[in-house]
């Protein structure tokens, strides 16, 4: 029997992304570099450490090689312990029979064992696809102050962008009245932020009720949070106002990466108090030739740059070239930008090559801005010498010497 | 044989002195060289690289910062409950309380519980106050096929200005026939690389013959003394390999870096060399920054110039700084407009706003640890 937790967390780490496109075809959206040395999960992961949760089980399911390599042990993160540590929890063969995650309650409900192993008093439910900083510890004393069966982060959003969110009407006591989900006409700014506290017991009660009930798709959010809802659990809501980004998609992944360029984003990454660990790969130092120009960049370790950089991310080992141009760009592990070649408003998956001489991407200035958009090569991808590939299209084969690559 | 029948042993303090500057809050083997590395990854990596299983660090004093570097060994994966690290510290034997640890000998005789506990049929020690990279299997295959008794790692090049270097001749077959000790020697020699492969009971006998004869110098009366007694071959380092005799070779070796096929030699070959790994950001390069010919480790923020040189981790270098030839170790400031050329910082100096310091390539300024200029 392991020690008793007060708190452990369950990440919901089993997504496709599939708004990631090629990105995410062979691994798991938690496990997209971010950030010059990170992957998406470091941030649920270390905000766990810091926060004093060392309990923590990763659900996983779509394309998890990937995924389990890179959380491994967990020694990264200090997560690699005798008692509780990180736990890859994928999904498993029963005496009734195999089920996959058929949802996120369904995840959870599948590892209630694992929960009960530890004999939580609560429960943090998070997901792989946020850029943020958070105290759990925090929103939990909330909880606790609330006496509350279930605790939801919420921000306020932009109206005009709120009908795109699982929105929230709170009470001046800072109770749920209503939940919306992605309303034509929002009622509120106050958006979910897909960071749950659940009290252990309640919840466990609720799953358990859910899984039992045919008609229901298994998910939090439509199902066993509205299920509380409507049986008069307590619910509220946590206001979070820190640096958050969901990066579900290429563009808003790419703007996160651009915020950490930024210093007035809101996301320090260098905060000795609050640092994202992660696995981090060994290799020598950057190297700035005295053809480099770089500016507002930022650069990981085995990068070897003798062309220009301005307003890019430069994962570990990537290669630019003489005379090679990278603006606004995301240049992931071990890619390499040749002699001359342009890459703009991109995004270059691991060990993508770019040819000499070849295009990739345009600014918003230079293209219609409807079809603006990040272009996209994907990974181990090579675009010919003299090759143009357009703004606003992933590329996932190779684009022959000197062609212009058309999206089909 | 193979390298995981080899115990590796690893002396971590030997010419302390020799770079004083360096070491005098911190072992030799704990100096920080290569932006990110400190000596003692070198022959480490070497050592994991090639197989080997086992690894004692031998330790004298000042070694909490070695200590600290290597942690349990996970980073060369020699956290093990079967073998893995050791680090040996001083233990002296009642004979020896009264003088301490002097030299190799003793160093090796106080340990001796640790050679024979140790599985492994052979040994292989080093120093660490050099940087390399070649496969140790390429030295253990050679020791083989020679059929020797002791094999002693050389270099041909200027010899290096420390005590108790070996000039070596060798015979046709790389035999040793003669070993000259601490010859003033202007023209490039032959100088053995304080590497050494034997069996490890020759080591046992050997070591203790010597402390039974009170002899106490590896060089004379280890190796010089047993030229004609045993087949000691000479084994010549391929690729970029360094001894560090001064601060002044310090600071051009680290430069030598800068040279793409030495850093391809020495960090980007295929045999890596492993260190701690930290937990800093990525390099951030700011608006007015102007980078040449230049080594940045993570965690680096840069708004100045900067001009063949080394930056180890956290540097900061701020805006309107110049930064030209220089090292500047873990988490040194350079303030707004300060002008610096040919210095070598240790780690966390800060050089405030507009100062003007500038040595020679030839004689850097050494500014030691936690200073503020």
């Amino acid at each position: 029997m392991a020690r008793k937790n007060e708190c452990i967390a369950m990440l919901l780490a089993g997504g496709q992304g599939s708004r990631l496109g090629i990105l995410t075809h062979k691994i798991a959206k938690p496990a997209v570099p971010f950030g010059g040395k990170y992957r998406i999960i470091d941030f649920p992961l270390s905000n766990c450490v810091n926060s004093g949760i060392y309990t923590v089980g990763v659900l996983t399911q779509y394309q998890p090689l990937e995924l389990n390599d890179y959380v491994g042990n967990g020694e990264p993160w200090d997560l690699d312990r005798s008692d509780g540590g990180v736990h890859i929890l994928s999904p498993y063969q029963q005496i009734k029979g195999t089920d996959w995650y058929k949802g996120t309650a369904n995840a959870i409900y599948q590892n209630i064992h694992f929960i009960d192993k530890y004999d939580p008093e609560y429960v943090v439910v998070l997901s792989g696809d946020h850029i943020y900083k958070m105290d759990y510890a925090d929103m939990l004393a909330y909880h606790k102050a609330q006496e509350a069966a279930c605790t939801i982060a919420m921000r306020e959003v932009e109206w005009k962008e709120a009908s795109r969110f699982g929105l929230m009407l709170v009470n001046e006591d800072g109770t749920i009245s209503e939940f919306e989900e992605k309303p034509e006409n929002p009622r509120s700014n106050k958006a979910s932020m897909g960071i749950y506290i659940f009290t252990w017991s309640k919840l466990r009660e609720y799953l358990i009720a859910d899984e039992a009930d045919p008609n229901s798709s298994n998910d939090f959010g439509h199902n066993v949070i509205p299920a509380m809802h409507e049986a008069g659990e307590k619910m509220v809501a946590y206001q979070f106002d820190g640096y958050w980004r969901d990066v579900g998609t290429i563009e808003s992944l790419w703007e996160a990466n651009m915020d950490i360029l930024s210093p007035t984003s809101g996301i320090n990454l260098n905060d000795p108090h609050w640092k994202i660990y992660a696995r981090t790969p060994n290799a020598a130092p950057q190297y700035l030739a005295d053809t480099a120009e770089i500016k507002n960049s930022m650069v990981t370790e085995g990068c070897s740059i003798e062309g220009t950089a301005d307003f890019s991310v430069l994962f570990p080992n990537a290669t630019l070239e003489e005379g090679a141009n990278v603006k606004y760009s995301i240049i992931m592990p071990g890619a390499v930008i040749k002699k001359g070649a342009d890459v703009q408003y991109a995004i270059v998956a691991e060990n993508a090559v770019i040819g000499e001489n070849a295009k990739v991407g345009a600014g918003p200035d230079v293209t219609d801005p409807d079809d603006w958009g990040v272009a996209v090569i994907g990974e181990n991808i090579t675009i010919g010498k003299g090759a143009v590939v357009p703004a606003n299209v992933m590329v996932n084969e190779t684009v022959e010497e000197g062609t212009t690559y058309e999206s089909k | 044989m193979r390298a995981n029948n080899v115990l590796g042993i690893i002396h971590s303090q030997a010419f302390d002195s020799s770079i004083q500057e360096l070491t005098s809050v911190r072992t030799m083997a704990s100096v920080p060289f290569g932006c990110r590395y400190r000596f003692i990854d070198f022959p480490l990596s070497n050592m994991v690289n090639a197989g080997i299983t086992e690894v004692g660090i031998i330790t004298k004093e000042n070694y909490q910062s070695l200590m600290d570097h290597i942690g349990s060994g996970k980073p060369w994966d020699l956290a093990r409950k079967r073998e893995g690290l050791y680090i040996l510290p001083p233990y002296n034997t009642s004979a020896q309380a009264a003088v301490g640890i002097r030299n190799r000998v003793d160093a090796l005789y106080s340990n001796m519980d640790f050679l024979r506990h140790s599985r492994h049929e052979y040994v292989v020690i080093t120093d660490s106050n050099a940087v390399y990279n070649f496969d140790f299997q390429d030295l253990f295959d050679f020791h083989s096929k020679q059929e020797a008794d002791i094999t002693v790692a050389y270099k041909h090049g200027k010899l290096p200005n420390l005590e108790n270097m070996q000039i070596l001749t060798m015979d046709g077959d790389k035999r040793v026939t003669e070993v000259a000790i601490d010859i003033a020697e202007e023209k490039e020699v032959d100088y053995a690389f304080n590497i050494y492969v034997m069996r490890k009971s020759l080591l046992e006998y050997l070591v203790k013959t010597a402390v039974a004869h009170n002899t106490t110098s590896f060089a004379k009366d280890i190796i010089q003394a047993n030229v004609d007694n045993l087949k000691i071959v000479g084994y010549e380092i391929p690729g970029f390999a360094e001894m560090i005799d001064s601060v002044r070779t310090y600071y051009n070796v680290s430069m030598e870096l800068l040279k793409p096929e030495n850093r391809k030699a020495l960090l980007a070959s295929k045999n890596p060399i492993v260190t701690k790994v930290s937990d800093n950001v990525p390099a951030l390069y700011g608006q007015d920054c102007v980078m040449d010919n230049s080594l940045v480790a993570d965690g680096c923020s840069i708004d100045g110039t900067v001009e063949n040189s080394l930056l180890f981790r956290g540097v900061v270098v701020e805006k309107g700084a110049v930064v030209k030839n220089s090292i500047l170790m873990q988490g040194t400031v350079i303030s707004a407009n300060a002008k610096v050329d040919s210095i070598i910082t240790d780690k966390n100096v800060t050089i405030t706003a507009n100062r003007n310091l500038s040595g020679d390539p030839s004689y850097p300024i050494y500014f030691t640890k936690n200073i503020v200029v």
